[in-house]
């Protein structure tokens, strides 16, 4: 559609096989799913679906409400029973929802250490919450925390484990705008310090364009769409206006190019 | 100029909450002196009072206080125990479940007073028959409410947690343990008020000490002031219980919103 967008070449409405396989020089993908399906009773989930991710990659996964984002995350933090089929995920991966999670009855700083192995784990719970910006409230309990504070701890508890694979699932969807900004230039900085892949499931167009070096579109179980970003985070704005456009379009909605209040006056945008 | 008045009136009778009951000592003090009250009928608050005095001197009424305790205690503690490891099992097993809740919900249907003259019959009439009523009633509400709080834990917060690795034993821990211990609480305030409920009516079937011993005695000679003075001591352990509940609650769940605010 758009010369300056830097997307893979041919992913109009069809399944699209997100893959390294052809590509020698791509290290060995932490993430690594063939067919994947996934039913429950006569609903048919993930169709077949074939995913890679790379070590360090950002990958952002959009589609409808419904279209089975968060069952695919839950595969992949191995929450659920895959039945003997072919799932590589890493040995270390965390997980950061959209409510905190956090334990209440256990004080921050404890919730961070959860479940962590070692000596120095309260220094490194420590740590982590001062990375975030939370090293005042280490010994707060849970329940007194602010939505973006809860939000923050959850992020150090996934990241004090250095996971391979960081799962985020709509991390950011209950914050005001103005503490997601701040959460998204967190969550990038914490990522190049760190580098764990990353799948974030977001509704947010914009969120996704922000943060992602890959955007997926989930549609009925499968990936009907894969969008590769190589322009700079901070130099986006020449590539987000026809991507958006075309993102919306997967996601089933009719839309010019142009900025959201633009968009929202669009007459019959939303099918 | 009347409204604030009046407002100033209900304020003050909020703040003294303890006048009604005064009042009423206060009265049926003046009811026995001018002999409205007879003794036989019941003791003025003043020959209560004197009771008291005598029978702690004498140590009739802690030794037998100490009796009646003692079979409280040690009734719940075989029951709550009991109901806690019941509890644990059908919570976190399903094979657990299938056994023990069954039995646990036809245990129910029975009134635990009607078990007596089986108790009785097996266990004679020492302490055994008193202290198995007690521990067979405090059982349940340990059980249900721990087996409840188990199967009622966030699975939300299960399921972070278990993304992280953590193992069923750490699970257990630091998850649904913690998670069930407010419907716990909730358990053990309902057991330790029946203890003491059982425990009159366990000590009214026959005992040759503790206070419904000094009950059954007071009854035949007809001496209201000893009667009243254990109502008095019954209500005072029952008091007491849920004040331990409270203090261990407080320790306990202070995390919850509530007592964090405090
Ligand atoms: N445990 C389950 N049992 C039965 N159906 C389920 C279960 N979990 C999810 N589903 C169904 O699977 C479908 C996909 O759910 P999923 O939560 O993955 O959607 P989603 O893409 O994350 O949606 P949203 O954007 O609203 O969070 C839904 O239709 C849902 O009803
Ligand atoms: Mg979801």
């Amino acid at each position: 559609m758009d010369a300056r967008v830097a997307a893979s070449a041919s992913t109009e409405f069809r399944p699209v096989t997100t893959t390294f396989a052809a590509d020698p020089r791509q290290p060995d993908p932490v993430v690594r799913l063939r067919g994947f399906t996934r039913r429950f009773g006569a609903n048919v989930i993930i169709d077949g679906l074939d995913l890679d991710i790379a070590p360090g990659e950002f990958v952002a996964l959009l589609g409808r409400s419904g279209s089975g984002k968060t069952t695919l995350l839950r595969t992949l933090a191995g929450l659920d029973d895959i039945g003997g089929q072919d799932v590589t995920i890493p040995g270390s991966r965390a997980v950061v929802f959209q409510d905190a999670r956090l334990l209440p009855w256990k004080r921050i700083w404890r919730n961070v250490a959860l479940g962590l192995g070692g000596s120095d784990i309260r220094a490194r719970a420590e740590a982590a919450l001062r990375e975030v910006g939370l090293g005042h409230r280490l010994e707060a309990w849970p329940l007194t925390l602010s939505g973006g504070e809860a939000q923050r701890a959850a992020l150090a508890r996934a990241l004090v484990r250095e996971p391979q694979l960081l799962l985020l699932d709509e991390p950011f969807a209950a914050l005001d705008a103005l503490t997601r900004i701040k959460m998204h230039e967190l969550v990038l900085s914490l990522w190049r310090t760190h580098r764990p892949a990353v799948l974030m499931v977001t509704h947010d167009v914009e969120e996704a364009m922000a943060l992602a070096d890959r955007l997926l579109v989930l549609d009925h179980g499968r990936i009907v769409a894969e969008e590769r970003i190589t322009a700079e985070r901070g130099q986006r704005t020449a590539v987000a206006r026809p991507l958006r456009a075309r993102l919306l379009g997967h996601l089933g909605v009719d839309a010019p190019e142009g900025a959201y209040a633009d968009l929202i006056a669009f007459p019959g945008a939303a099918r | 100029m009347s409204k604030p008045k009046r407002e100033s009136l209900a304020h003050l009778l909020a703040r003294t909450r303890w006048l009604s009951p005064v009042l009423l000592l206060l009265l049926w003090e003046l009811g026995s002196r001018i002999g409205l009250i007879p003794e036989r009928t019941l003791a003025a608050p003043s020959a209560v009072l004197g009771t008291l005095m005598s029978m702690t001197l004498s140590g009739e009424l802690p030794s037998n206080l100490l009796i009646s305790f003692g079979r409280a205690t040690l009734g719940l503690a075989i029951g709550a125990s009991a109901g806690l490891v019941l509890g644990l099992m059908a919570g976190l097993s399903r094979p657990g479940e299938a056994v023990i809740d069954p039995l646990m919900q036809i245990k129910r249907t029975i009134p635990v007073v009607a078990l007596s003259p089986l108790f009785i019959v097996w266990f004679g009439i020492g302490e055994t028959p008193k202290i198995a009523l007690i521990a067979f009633a405090t059982l349940f509400p340990i059980y249900l409410n721990l087996y409840n709080g188990i199967r009622s834990v966030d699975v939300r917060l299960v399921d972070a947690a278990r993304s992280f690795g953590l193992t069923r034993a750490q699970l257990i821990l630091h998850v649904i343990l913690p998670g069930a211990l407010p419907s716990l609480f909730v358990g053990l305030r309902y057991s330790l008020s029946l203890s003491v409920l059982l425990l009159v009516i366990a000590e009214q079937i026959n005992a040759s000490a503790g206070l419904g011993y000094l009950v059954n005695n007071a009854r035949d000679f007809m001496r209201t002031d000893i009667i009243v003075l254990c109502l008095m001591v019954y209500a005072l352990l029952g008091l007491a219980a849920d004040y331990l509940v409270r203090l261990l609650e407080r320790r306990a769940l202070a995390w919850r919103p509530n007592l964090v605010e405090a």
